[in-house]
């Protein structure tokens, strides 16, 4: 493997980082050109509320692979770009819900309660919405210094319960043809999947290490807060 | 395509009709795939001739049409409808065809006759294998509904043969339920005493009824269908009861729980 995939250098990572952040960008790019070009197809609204749902959960699956990725390929900073990634999930989800809120229901704000409390599928999509807010609002480095890596890491896991309602979401909504929502949930299960794994071999792992002999045992100095 | 001859019908609506690439590229035909572009990519793998359509069940005179028959059966109309799909879109779209009840009385329906069960071309070696719904298609209606002067059976549209993905070579149209009810490209004519099953119903009982007339006040669990949006426009349009045409077909609903019978 070249050296600047191994351990590329603080230039390199920020290219890495740019280009990235231009893909991300294309199929807003190109859904936005359909719209200029009238090249949407017959329902052009359905077409963005459709495509720009399917990325956020692309996206989120993406967000949730990078830590096996980096596990399984020695590349430790993939870690570097989940942020920018996990803020794609947040932007991609505020233009879905923003084309169902104007374009589709033109801020009619009864049919758009109407729709929250009586369609499933619109209910688990909006509190999917609701719960990545916090994760996006802590997205920042000093959020991470102010809540203590501990707390934003447990606050951050909820992203696990997320991608479980955005793939309900898209379960729900279809008619009949279930396929694609099965591809994402299948996706999903092996990310979360290898992550429970993950556990079981950390437990396994401490059970399997003798505990110290007594008299080689160190004392334990706390420190207890006042 | 090749044009048809047609002549006007008072039953037809004034409304600006849908662009007709639309019409062709918007299409609901599950056999062909279960996006919205896929019959217009795929159907054309079907043959349309020779085809030929059985009628058959509690009839006087059951026999197998050629369809080249059924062209020449009744006057080709041109019937410009209004189009409801349940997943909340509509169009309107000149169809050409004739009434089913001129079919149906060449036949001669028995006293016993109380339904229409349609049942559809399924061939697993042009069409979609996984059985997302029960296929062949079928779809069903009350024999009054079918006599109805506004159930036509549609061969055309824009004044041209029927588009493959549109249903060819022959379909139903019922204008006041929602699409999935006006089954395309028809095999079988079956008159019926016991209410036949129906694709949607069999997939889910609770989300599409037997009658499935179009109701604003019936909400889907997926779609409200108080509102839908006309294809071509943004804004979404208040929907219609019985899809605007009430005035025709109301009495054949008299007493019945429309909630319930959904």
């Amino acid at each position: 493997m070249p050296t600047f995939l191994r351990a590329p250098s603080g230039a390199q990572i920020a290219l890495i980082k740019a280009i990235v952040f231009l893909l991300c960008l294309l199929p807003a790019l190109s859904l936005a050109l359909g719209w200029y070009d009238d090249a949407l197809g017959a329902n052009p609204i359905e077409t963005i509320t459709r495509a720009s749902g399917e990325w956020t959960l692309r996206f989120l699956l993406i967000t949730l692979a990078v830590t096996p990725l980096r596990r399984y390929t020695g590349l430790h900073w993939l870690l570097r770009l989940r942020r920018m990634l996990g803020l794609f999930v947040f932007a991609y989800a505020v233009g879905h819900l923003t084309t169902y809120l104007w374009l589709d229901q033109f801020f009619d704000w009864q049919a758009i309660a109407n729709d929250i409390l009586d369609r499933p599928f619109i209910t688990v999509g909006f509190a999917a919405f609701v719960l990545l807010i916090p994760l996006a609002v802590t997205s920042n480095s000093f959020a991470i210094r102010r809540l203590g890596g501990r707390r934003w890491q447990s606050l951050h896991r909820s992203v696990y319960g997320i991608a479980i309602l955005g793939v309900v979401h898209f379960w729900w909504l279809v008619k009949a043809d279930l396929l694609e929502p099965f591809i994402y949930a299948l996706i999903l299960a092996v990310l979360l999947g290898l992550r429970a794994w993950w556990r079981e071999l950390e437990r396994r792992r401490q059970l399997s290490v003798p505990p110290p002999a007594k008299h080689l045992e160190r004392p334990v100095i706390r420190i207890v807060p006042k | 395509a090749s044009k048809l001859s047609t002549v006007a019908s008072p039953l037809s609506t004034t409304e600006p009709q849908t662009d007709h690439k639309s019409v062709i590229t918007y299409n609901n035909f599950y056999e062909f795939g279960t996006d919205k572009g896929d019959p217009a990519q795929n159907a054309h793998r079907m043959a349309t001739r020779p085809w030929a359509v059985k009628v058959e069940g509690l009839v006087g005179k059951p026999r197998t049409f050629d369809i080249d028959e059924l062209l020449k059966l009744a006057p080709l109309e041109e019937r410009i409808y209004r189009m409801r799909c349940v997943e909340g879109w509509s169009m309107v779209i000149p169809w050409v065809g004739f009434p089913l009840a001129a079919l149906l009385k060449a036949v001669e329906p028995l006293g016993s006759a109380k339904y229409v069960e349609f049942l559809t071309h399924y061939d697993p070696e042009i069409m979609l294998r996984r059985p997302v719904l029960a296929w062949p298609y079928g779809e069903g209606l009350r024999l009054d509904e079918a006599l109805h002067p506004l159930t036509i059976l549609a061969v055309g549209l824009y004044g041209e043969v029927l588009p493959n993905q549109n249903g060819a070579p022959i379909r139903l149209v019922v204008p006041w339920k929602y699409g999935f009810k006006s089954a395309k490209s028809i095999v079988t004519i079956r008159l019926t005493e016991k209410q036949p099953p129906t694709a949607w119903n069999r997939a889910a009982p609770h989300e599409y009824g037997f009658y499935s007339n179009v109701n604003p006040e019936v909400s889907h669990p997926r779609w409200s269908q108080a509102t839908e949006r006309r294809i071509g426009e943004i804004r979404k349009r208040p929907t219609l009861m019985f899809n605007g045409y009430g005035e025709q077909v109301a009495s054949l609903y008299q007493g019945m729980d429309l909630r319930k019978q959904y």
